[in-house]
């Protein structure tokens, strides 16, 4: 809601809405800051500000330490992977959930939810069990199983949501036409529905990336991404401040850039289409 | 409007989606049951056999237990009530005539992308440290001894990193809704005399309802499971000041290594879970015109 207002109220609220949103940001911008800084430089008391030892050595020391890009293709292949194959089965779901409701419609949309509630926690031991048993522990595509099951019901709403903005008018002069309902989807559906299903895929993509229950409870080495990378660097190594602020900076970066570039869908698809 | 055929294939598309999640719900539940029943400890792996409810009973009456349920409302409830009101102040003030608006809602989005444990260890580490922490040097700065903030406070500060992590989501979704607000309605109140306060009250807040019921319906989603930030920080200590439900599941699972018990409390946490989840669903489905 745009008023007029004065220059000088316009620069008052800028001051203060940028010093509180400078305050949310801080602590992402101070790890990257201590990330450049030397070990030494990192614990100064007081903190070192512009006068501080600055390098690029840590990330260095990182890489060479780990493996990183073995934790950054992990989580490439798991988030993307988990959420392709979740848009997949949920397409068709959301599409006939959209314009063929039925009765129980929205039971079965509230039941899927509400499968999100149950605390990851109180089914670890199964969980883990049954992904030995089946061979898929620490491998990509149990990984991508699971991530997409867990992400499976958002995927579902989130599409939902956007399908019922599409009228259905258009899909019955489609029908009328003597479209089929493979051609109905592929035509007339998939064009109208891109972007929610692009700003869907961000939002699973990012969720995925985050994810840091099951990707550490299920993978020991050759699937671990880069949730299990941090886990691993901020235990032993607590004390070097530089490293551990590096290390966080390269785990949260691809993602960060990915969010920066799609905010604006993101946002929209978080609400699940319930606020415009 | 849609025939036999249509209707069919429809359930048809809808059945992987239910038939995947139902299996992915109730094979580790049923074995969760399972298990809760059982005498299963990895420490003394010959001794097997059914226990009944010996399993719930300990779960039920382990001192940790009300301290858990206590702690697990105070996460999803304290963390709701920061980002909620937070998140409404945060709103109305970016979305005041100001410059930058696109650069600054980047800024403030940020927290949301950064994964829990990332999150967690930074503030752990380079702000709550009592040595080296931003925080100790800010108290130092200021002549006063370094805050424990993880051991005095240990359940606050849990709180307060999760509320980090969540209010970007609550502000920006409040900021949607408040920028749908027609301005010509709040330019009458404004004339017809209405005080700030009072247009807030009966004009701005209604509007917000729906937005307000979409960041409480998902946000306790994943408040009702957090566990990476007390994994990192306080690992549910000193002693079980800071032991959510969660938590405890994995310290009998892991720890104590016992499985009958900590599935018995998965058993109690799913329960707890669905009484929260109906009463949600409940509010919720008024409001979110699915």
């Amino acid at each position: 809601m745009a008023r007029t207002v004065t220059t000088n109220q316009k620069i008052t609220y800028t001051f203060f809405a940028w010093a509180v949103g400078l305050i949310i940001f801080f602590p992402v911008l101070w790890t990257i800051l201590t990330s450049l800084k030397t070990e030494a430089s990192a614990v100064a008391s007081p903190p070192e500000f512009l006068g501080a030892d600055w390098t690029l050595q840590n990330y260095a020391d990182v890489w060479q330490r780990s493996d990183y890009p073995r934790f950054f293709w992990n989580s490439v292949i798991i988030s993307i992977g988990s959420t392709l194959l979740g848009l997949a089965i949920a397409i068709p779901a959301a599409w006939s959930m959209a314009f063929v409701p039925g009765k129980r419609t929205k039971d079965l949309l509230m039941w899927m939810l509400s499968t999100k509630m149950m605390p990851a926690v109180g089914v670890l031991i199964p969980m883990y069990l049954l992904f030995q048993k089946t061979g898929l522990f620490d491998t990509r595509i149990g990984l991508i199983l699971a991530l997409m099951l867990m992400n499976l019901p958002i995927i579902v709403w989130m599409l939902y949501t956007y399908f019922k903005e599409i009228p259905g008018e258009i899909l019955e002069a489609a029908r009328m036409d003597g479209a089929s309902l493979k051609n109905e989807i592929l035509y007339v559906l998939t064009p109208m529905a891109i972007p929610g299903i692009a700003s869907t895929m961000l939002l699973n993509i990012i969720l995925a990336w985050n994810e840091a229950f099951w990707t550490i409870t299920l993978t020991t080495v050759d699937a671990a991404p880069l949730s299990a990378f941090i886990a691993s660097f901020s235990a032993p190594q607590g004390l070097f401040y530089a490293k551990l602020s590096a290390a966080s900076t390269m785990a949260i970066a691809p993602i960060l850039i990915v969010g920066w570039f799609s905010q604006k869908q993101l946002v929209r698809g978080l609400t699940f289409g319930a606020v415009k | 409007m849609s025939t036999q055929s249509t209707r069919a294939a429809a359930r048809l598309m809808v059945a992987p989606s239910v038939i995947l999640l139902f299996i992915w719900m109730i094979v580790p539940l049923a074995m969760t049951i399972y298990f809760s029943f059982r005498l299963y400890r990895l420490l003394s792996p010959d001794r097997t056999g059914w226990v009944g409810f010996n399993n719930y009973a300990w779960f039920l009456n382990s001192p940790d237990f009300w301290v858990a349920i206590v702690n697990t409302l105070l996460l999803v409830g304290g963390v709701l009530i920061i980002t909620v009101v937070l998140g409404i102040l945060i709103a109305i003030l970016i979305d005041q005539p100001i410059w930058g608006q696109g650069p600054l809602r980047i800024l403030v989005i940020s927290p949301f992308f950064v994964m829990p444990p990332v999150a967690a260890s930074i503030w752990e580490n380079l702000f709550m440290h009592p040595q080296n922490g931003l925080l100790a040097a800010a108290s130092r700065g200021l002549g006063y001894e370094p805050i424990l903030y993880l051991e005095s406070y240990p359940m606050a500060s849990v709180i307060f990193i999760t509320a980090w992590e969540w209010l970007p989501f609550a502000t920006l979704i409040l900021l949607t809704a408040l920028q749908s607000m027609s301005s010509e309605q709040m330019e009458a109140a404004e004339m017809d005399g209405a005080s700030a306060l009072s247009r807030f009250r009966y004009l701005v807040l209604p509007h917000l309802s729906r937005a307000i019921t979409v960041v409480i319906l998902i946000q306790t989603i994943f408040l009702l499971g957090i566990f990476g930030e007390i994994f990192t920080t306080t690992q549910g200590g000193p002693g079980n000041a800071s032991t959510t439900l969660p938590y405890m599941i994995y310290k009998q699972a892991l720890i104590a290594k016992d499985i009958g018990r900590a599935a018995a409390g998965g058993i109690i946490a799913v329960i707890l879970a669905n009484i929260v989840a109906v009463f949600l669903m409940r509010a919720i489905g008024k409001h979110l015109d699915a």
